[in-house]
């Protein structure tokens, strides 16, 4: 098995001149939580948009578990095992929650069923809707979200957007998770909640997780690493006890 | 027996209205045809009706449940028209007639039909709201004037393809079997995780791609759907017609299919169903009604109906009528209150209606509707 289960080298972009992204090296362990964290415009979210196959890095490569993805398609890329929330919500919202959670399952083999199924309704279509939608349930509860299944995914209240965004990144089986700040817009309460639910993931899915966040509390308290960027370079990175006590990323965070 | 009872109690009738309310017209007007008791003119309407119900489930597909806007739904029809014409025209020059012809030339007009909804659902993948509204126009555009410009013996030019007639006091039947072949393929796949992904790609296709819903795929299927059945829709024109004129397949009758969908309520399809209904009849009654010098106010009390049925879905004054009476709320009524069973209303199969995007004054102008951006593009390749 791997070291790894997320490796870039040397991964950066440019748009024009800028170079937005530049020679950034993440080394994520499996079961890790991984913090991405800088100021303003860094480009946090420009690495997740890379991983993700939203934009196509123009330097350096990623590797999951071993496996470079660079290049792919962003379904082929979710397909193999990276999931992710964005920054502004993304839910489908016009859909019940349920259903949102049950997109996540497209690509799940064990829910597999033709589109010829599905139109004539088969014993295979019937059984695999029924289990998508136990299984949905399911992960649901875990989010609390079980009894909000049948509101539109826009009527649910803001924290529990955000909920129901890693619920659906979840569905989809992901080895890895990216979370774009999640905690952005919650209160103190709402946030530690956050926390909680985070570690819960971390251990009741094995799962291995990347998050970009801005709130120090969060991150000071659950995450295991950091890469500190700052105008799209790697500013400092390691243990987050003493990433977080270094002069530079204090400066950085302060101004000068 | 009593487990059939229950049995019978459970089943949830209202994922059925639409077929049941399809079959239960059908099966009313085939009794009274069989008396002989229906003239001519309802014949015609009714055909004209079922027609405008397959063209506006068709057309839901792609804008009320993928969310693209396509002004180009009379070009596959007219593909379905002349290329089902002309098959059972060549049908009928080797001795095929009937019903067997009609089959074999709905399959051909529908496949033909499916290849350009190929074609034209290929730029639909670069290209977003107004800007795919125009190549859906022109494609619409293209496909009349070929036909227009054929020669004589091909699809017979400007004059028009004549087409063999059909038994016409039987056509209606016909047509309302394909409705319900159209739904029960409609609603099966929206019912399912081909349909859920197609409906993710119209919440937030950015989302969809990242939940590893494969877009390119998708947007394909539901072009290729869409124009599949406006090509039956067209094959059934031909047949309820002795000639087909490509004329008749300009950019209004697209607008007038879109209408149809968008009355109805985006990703609604009893709604559609309804309001193809509504408009179909209404434009029949008004074009036998008023004649001669009135002709010219046939567009005015079609618009002025159109915009009064309009306030009437929007005015916040009406709220309160609006939700007593519609029909979402008498199907409640006859199904939900006589099963004592209590639902599992995640199981009811809900449609996901979206507010209309798509606005009256766009539709009733093509300058308008090529000017504003008319499904907010996701404008933001950065979060
Ligand atoms: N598509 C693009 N075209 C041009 N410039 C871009 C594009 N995407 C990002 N950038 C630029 O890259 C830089 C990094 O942006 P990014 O959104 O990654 O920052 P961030 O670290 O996520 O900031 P924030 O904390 O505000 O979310 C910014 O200067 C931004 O303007
Ligand atoms: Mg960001």
């Amino acid at each position: 098995m791997c070291e790894y289960v997320l490796k870039t080298e040397g991964l950066g972009i440019s748009f024009g001149g800028l170079r937005a992204v530049d020679g950034v090296e993440l080394r994520v362990r499996k079961k890790q939580i991984y913090g991405l964290i800088g100021p303003n415009g860094a480009g946090k979210t420009t690495v997740f948009n890379m991983l993700t196959g939203v934009y196509q890095p123009t330097r350096g490569t990623f590797y999951l578990d071993g496996e470079e993805l660079k290049g792919l398609s962003q379904d082929k890329i979710n397909q193999k095992g990276i999931a992710r929330t964005f920054q502004n919500i993304r839910l489908f919202n016009n859909m019940t929650v349920v259903r949102n959670v049950m997109v996540g399952f497209h690509n799940l083999p064990k829910y597999k069923c033709s589109f010829i199924d599905s139109i004539f309704r088969t014993k295979r279509h019937r059984d695999t809707e029924r289990a998508m939608r136990a299984r949905a349930k399911e992960i649901l509860s875990i989010f609390g979200l079980l009894d909000e299944r049948n509101l539109l995914a826009y009527n649910l209240p803001y924290g529990k957007q955000r909920k129901l965004e890693i619920a659906r990144a979840l569905a989809t089986n992901p080895k890895l998770l990216l979370l774009d700040e999640p905690a952005a817009g919650m209160n103190p309460q709402e946030t530690s909640e956050l926390m909680e639910t985070i570690r819960f993931v971390r251990d009741k899915f094995d799962m291995t997780i990347l998050l970009i966040e801005h709130d120090m509390s969060l991150v000071a308290g659950i995450c295991d690493e950091l890469t500190v960027l700052n105008f799209g370079q790697t500013l400092a990175c390691g243990e987050t006890s003493e990433v977080l006590k270094d002069p530079e990323v204090v400066k950085a965070y302060l101004g000068d | 027996m009593s487990a059939f009872i229950v049995k019978f109690k459970n089943i949830k009738w209202k994922r059925y209205t639409n077929y049941i309310g399809i079959s239960l017209v059908l099966l009313v007007f085939t009794v009274l045809t069989l008396a002989d008791s229906l003239p001519q003119s309802t014949l015609f309407l009714l055909e004209k009706i079922g027609i405008s119900i397959i063209l506006s489930i068709s057309l839901g597909l792609v804008v009320g449940f993928l969310g693209e806007l396509s002004l180009g739904h009379a070009g596959f029809m007219c593909i379905g028209a002349y290329i089902g014409g002309k098959t059972a025209e060549l049908l009928s020059d080797v001795g095929v007639e009937g019903i067997f012809a009609l089959l074999i030339s709905v399959v051909v007009g529908a496949l033909t039909a499916a290849v350009f909804g190929f074609i034209v659902g290929l730029p639909a993948l670069r290209l977003k709201g107004d800007y795919l509204a125009i190549v859906t126009l022109a494609f619409c555009e293209i496909v009349k004037t070929a036909f227009e410009n054929s020669s004589k013996e091909s699809f017979g030019g400007p004059m028009g393809l004549r087409t063999p007639r059909f038994d016409k006091h039987y056509l209606f039947i016909i047509i309302f079997s394909f409705i319900l072949v159209c739904l029960a393929v409609m609603q099966n796949l929206i019912r399912s995780k081909h349909g859920r992904a197609i409906t993710a790609i119209r919440d937030n296709e950015i989302a969809a791609r990242a939940t590893g819903i494969n877009v390119t795929k998708y947007k394909l299927l539901a072009f290729i759907i869409s124009a599949a059945f406006a090509g039956v829709a067209g094959v059934m024109y031909s047949f309820a017609n002795s000639t087909v004129a490509a004329s008749a397949f300009d950019y209004n009758y697209s607008i007038e299919i879109l209408v149809m969908v968008v009355l109805g309520g985006m990703g609604n399809i009893t709604g559609g169903i309804i309001s193809a209904t509504v408009i179909t009849f209404l434009n029949v009654k008004l074009t036998t009604m008023l004649t001669g010098d009135n002709a010219v106010l046939k567009d005015l009390v079609y618009a002025l109906i159109l915009v009064l049925i309009v306030i009437y879905n929007n005015a916040p004054a009406l709220k309160y009528v609006r939700e007593r009476y519609n029909i979402r709320a008498l199907t409640d009524k006859i199904f939900k209150k006589r099963s004592d069973v209590s639902y599992d209303t995640d199981d009811e199969g809900k449609w996901d209606r979206v507010p209309t995007k798509i606005k009256m004054d766009e539709l009733l102008s093509v300058d308008v509707v090529v000017r504003e951006s008319v499904i907010d593009p996701d404008k933001e390749g950065k979060e």
